[in-house]
Order: structure tokens, then C-alpha cells, then sequence
């Protein structure tokens, strides 16, 4: 056990405190409901299935009401600084970084920030995805206050875009599950230090200062990467 | 847990060099969608009928936005009726109580008429063709006794009512349907036989068809106690009567 300003503690950074983490799997856990309640309301072979289409769609609407909260809350209080810097990171791109994603992932590693350009637009494309959801959400569930063109229009909005939603998660849990020092630091927070200089080096150069990141890479002193 | 809380992140630390130019690209895609989905709610349901016709039906059946069927059923399971066992019972408040076979259906006038079925909550089908008896002549058979104000009807899932004042039953375009796309109604549609409400959303169109009880009051249905209108009316009105045009 050591209090993080230890020596082991130099090669690993954190990269998602506890409140991002928490924000990210409730976030995924509300996600999981919908789509699974979705199915049924959607498909007609599974509804045969199931059935108990009331209580299905109940469920369905109150995850949806709830899917802001998880983010919301971790981006407010003295809990959400972090998230708060990471959000700012998602909006500023460097020019860089624009290249980066025109050459789709081609161009110069060592501008990269903490997250890539591809991870940056797959969370700005999670929140954007949150406030259509819920705002067509809300026209399909209080009908009675939209005229019927709205209602059409707001169907067609929310199974086009549960469409490229799904195609999208599938893409970040595929890139998540090939990627296992990203999805760890999703689960406990952490990164190495080597993982940080190779992926995310501007970052790194944040964290640590120039000359700490810059040094070669110290593979043996990193204590999740033990030398065979 | 070895879940060290790493060195706090400098405030925004003064970089070496000059400090990069930087682009809001993220709220920009953010606001970006946003904007897209309030249009497509305002004016998706013309560019989903331009779509759904661009494609075709057969595409249209697999792609999303182009039109197809959602397909409810409020019990747990979609009860599957044999044609030769069908049986209509008419009971309640008319002259002759009667239970009339597929066969019986099939050997009254008919009528077939193309609509746009719609449901109340957005989602809608154009042109689908139905074919039925008219609820009016079946009534007429019976014959209704004075007193009579309304009907219920009930469904063979055992779980589904819904009710028609006996002037909306009346409607040229409200039909016991036994047809629909052309062909006999699926189970999944609510075959054999169905209730078929052209002027009013798709959930007074009850399916699997069982029963009608000629009544001497309203009897809100099965969907009502979930707060749509007794009186579903395409046009949005929720008065019995019905609106201008129809």
C-alpha cells in the first residue's frame, strides 16, 4: 500500500478519478437498459418474446429521464474538476489535432492530448446523443403536446439515431476491449506513465513537465509491466 | 486497492513555447447535432416519406426512419387464432345476440380502401390497403335496440378493450377488417379479424377481435386508462363528435 506519492506511483498517472468512472458506468449501465428495453419496443420477433409491453416501455422512459443525471452530476461540485478539464478538452482542438483526424489517426503522435480526436468526438457524439435522445424522448412520451408532424418527425429522429448510436458503442467497446490500458484506467483509473508518453505524450508533458516525459521510456521501473 | 490518486494536474501550467491556437471543434459538433435533431423532429416526417419512397418497401422494412409497422401487444403473448375457430360474439343491447364465423364475415359486403394507418405516437405506415366488412352493416344485421349508446369491444389477448360511441361506428370507413395488405391479417396484425378505425390513431384499431357488447354508456378502453383520449381523433381532436371532414 503506498499513498500514491510513492515511488510506484510515478510511473502510473491518473487518468479518470473516481467520479468520472462512476459517471461513465452508470452512464453505460442507463445506456444498457435502453437499448435492451428498446428491442421489444422496436422489434416485432422480440416483442413476441417478451411481451408486457407497458412495463417494458415504463422502464424504458424512466432510464431515459435518468440518462442526464450520471453526467450532469459528475460535472457539477467539488467532485467534478476533473471532469470539468476533460470536457474543455473535448471542445479545444489544436490544429493538430484536426490533421490527426483528417488522416484519420495519421500525422504527429506527439501533438496528442489526452484523449485522441476519435475518442474526443465519441464523447461530444455521447452527449449530443443524450440531448436529441431525450428531447425526441419527450415528444414520443407527452405527445398530447406536439402536434402529430412533430411526433413522426421525432420517431424518425430517435430510431435513426439509436441506430448510429449502437454502431458507435459497438466501435468504442470493440477499441475498449483491444485496448486494455484504456479500459483499465476506466476501471480503476489509472495509466502508466510509458502508456501515457506513447498515447496521450502532450498530456504526459502536462502532468509531469517536459523533462520528466521527455526521458526514455523506463519499462523496468513501471511496476504493472514487470520484465519476464 | 493500489489506486494511487496521482500528482495533481497543474493548473493550467504554463507550457514551454508559445500557447496553441485552439478551435471550439466540440461544441461545435455538439451544438451541431443538437440543431440536427430539433430540424429532423420538426421536419423529419416529410424527409422520412421522401426516404421511405426513395427506397421502396422492401428497404424500407429493413432500414430505420422508413415506414414500417411497430407492433404492440398489451398482453404477454400474441394470441393465435385458427381461421376455421374464429368466432365473433355479439351480444348487449341489439335485437338478435349473434357469433358470426370468419365465413359469415367473408359472405357480408365488402369493402377496401388504402389509408394511412398512424399511430399516436408518431410512428405511421402510408397506404396500406384494408379490406372488411363495414362495423355499420354488421350492426344493421343485429339489429340495435333503443337505449343503445356505445360499444366495447374485446380482444382474444384477454387484456385489450376499446370502445366506439355508436355514431363513430357508423363511419363509412370503420370496418371489421379481415384483409389487410392484401392479404388475411397476420397474427402479429391482429388477425384473423380486427377492428379497423381509419379516422382515429391506431390504438382504437384493437386487434384479434372477439367481441362487440353494444352498450348503454362509453366504457373507456384499455389504452385510455393510460391517458390517450377516448376519442382519438387523427386531426388531434378529442370531442366525440367527429371533426370537420370526416
Amino acid at each position: 500500500m503506498h499513498d500514491g506519492r510513492g515511488a510506484p506511483a510515478t510511473s502510473r498517472l491518473l487518468r479518470f478519478d473516481m467520479a468520472q468512472r462512476i459517471a461513465h458506468w452508470a452512464n453505460a449501465a442507463l445506456f444498457g437498459v435502453l437499448v435492451l428495453t428498446a428491442l421489444p419496443l422496436y422489434f416485432p420477433s422480440v416483442e413476441r418474446v417478451v411481451g408486457r409491453h407497458v412495463l417494458v416501455a415504463t422502464v424504458h422512459v424512466w432510464a431515459g429521464i435518468a440518462l442526464p443525471l450520471p453526467l450532469l452530476v459528475s460535472l457539477v461540485g467539488p467532485w467534478g474538476a476533473r471532469m470539468r478539464r476533460d470536457v474543455r478538452r473535448f471542445n479545444r482542438w489544436t490544429r493538430a489535432e484536426l490533421e490527426w483526424l483528417r488522416r484519420l489517426g495519421g500525422g504527429d503522435r506527439r501533438k496528442l492530448d489526452k484523449f485522441n480526436p476519435g475518442q474526443k468526438l465519441n464523447a461530444i457524439f455521447v452527449g449530443g446523443s443524450i440531448v436529441v435522445f431525450l428531447a425526441s424522448g419527450v415528444v414520443l412520451k407527452w405527445f398530447g403536446l406536439f402536434p402529430v408532424g412533430w411526433r413522426t418527425g421525432a420517431t424518425f429522429v430517435h430510431e435513426v439515431l439509436a441506430y448510429l448510436f449502437v454502431a458507435v458503442v459497438l466501435g468504442h467497446v470493440v477499441m475498449a476491449l483491444t485496448h486494455r490500458d484504456a479500459l483499465r484506467s476506466m476501471a480503476r483509473g489509472w495509466v502508466t506513465v510509458t502508456w501515457a508518453r506513447r498515447n496521450a505524450p502532450r498530456w504526459a508533458r502536462e502532468e509531469l513537465g517536459a523533462e520528466r516525459a521527455d526521458e526514455p521510456q523506463m519499462v523496468a521501473q513501471d511496476p504493472v509491466r514487470v520484465p519476464d | 486497492m493500489v489506486v494511487p490518486r496521482g500528482p495533481a494536474p497543474p493548473a493550467r501550467q504554463a507550457l514551454p513555447g508559445k500557447p496553441e491556437k485552439t478551435v471550439a471543434v466540440g461544441r461545435r459538433v455538439f451544438l451541431g447535432m443538437v440543431a440536427l435533431g430539433a430540424a429532423g423532429i420538426a421536419f423529419g416526417s416529410a424527409v422520412q416519406g421522401r426516404v421511405g419512397r426513395a427506397l421502396g418497401s422492401g428497404l424500407a422494412g429493413i432500414l430505420p426512419g422508413g415506414d414500417l409497422f411497430q407492433i404492440y401487444s398489451v398482453s404477454n403473448t400474441f394470441p393465435a387464432i385458427a381461421p376455421g375457430a374464429y368466432r365473433l360474439k355479439i351480444s348487449g343491447l341489439v335485437e338478435h345476440p349473434t357469433t358470426l364465423t370468419l365465413a359469415d364475415l367473408e359472405a357480408m359486403p365488402r369493402v377496401r380502401f388504402v389509408k394511412t394507418f398512424q399511430c399516436v405516437t408518431g410512428w405511421r405506415v402510408p397506404g396500406v390497403p384494408w379490406e372488411g366488412v363495414r362495423l355499420s352493416h354488421v350492426l344493421d344485421t343485429v339489429g340495435v335496440r333503443p337505449g343503445a349508446v356505445a360499444l366495447s369491444f374485446d380482444s382474444f389477448d384477454g387484456v385489450d378493450t376499446e370502445s366506439l360511441t355508436l355514431a363513430q361506428a357508423r363511419l363509412p370507413d370503420v370496418i371489421v377488417a379481415t384483409r389487410m395488405l392484401d392479404a388475411p391479417i397476420t397474427t402479429v396484425h391482429g388477425g384473423p379479424v380486427r377492428l379497423y378505425v381509419a379516422p382515429m390513431f391506431g390504438y382504437k384499431s384493437l386487434k384479434w377481435l372477439s367481441g362487440i357488447r353494444v352498450v348503454d354508456a362509453v366504457e373507456p378502453g384499455y389504452w385510455e386508462q393510460y391517458g390517450y383520449p377516448v376519442n382519438g381523433w387523427l386531426d388531434g381532436s378529442t370531442t366525440a363528435a367527429p371533426p370537420r371532414g370526416v
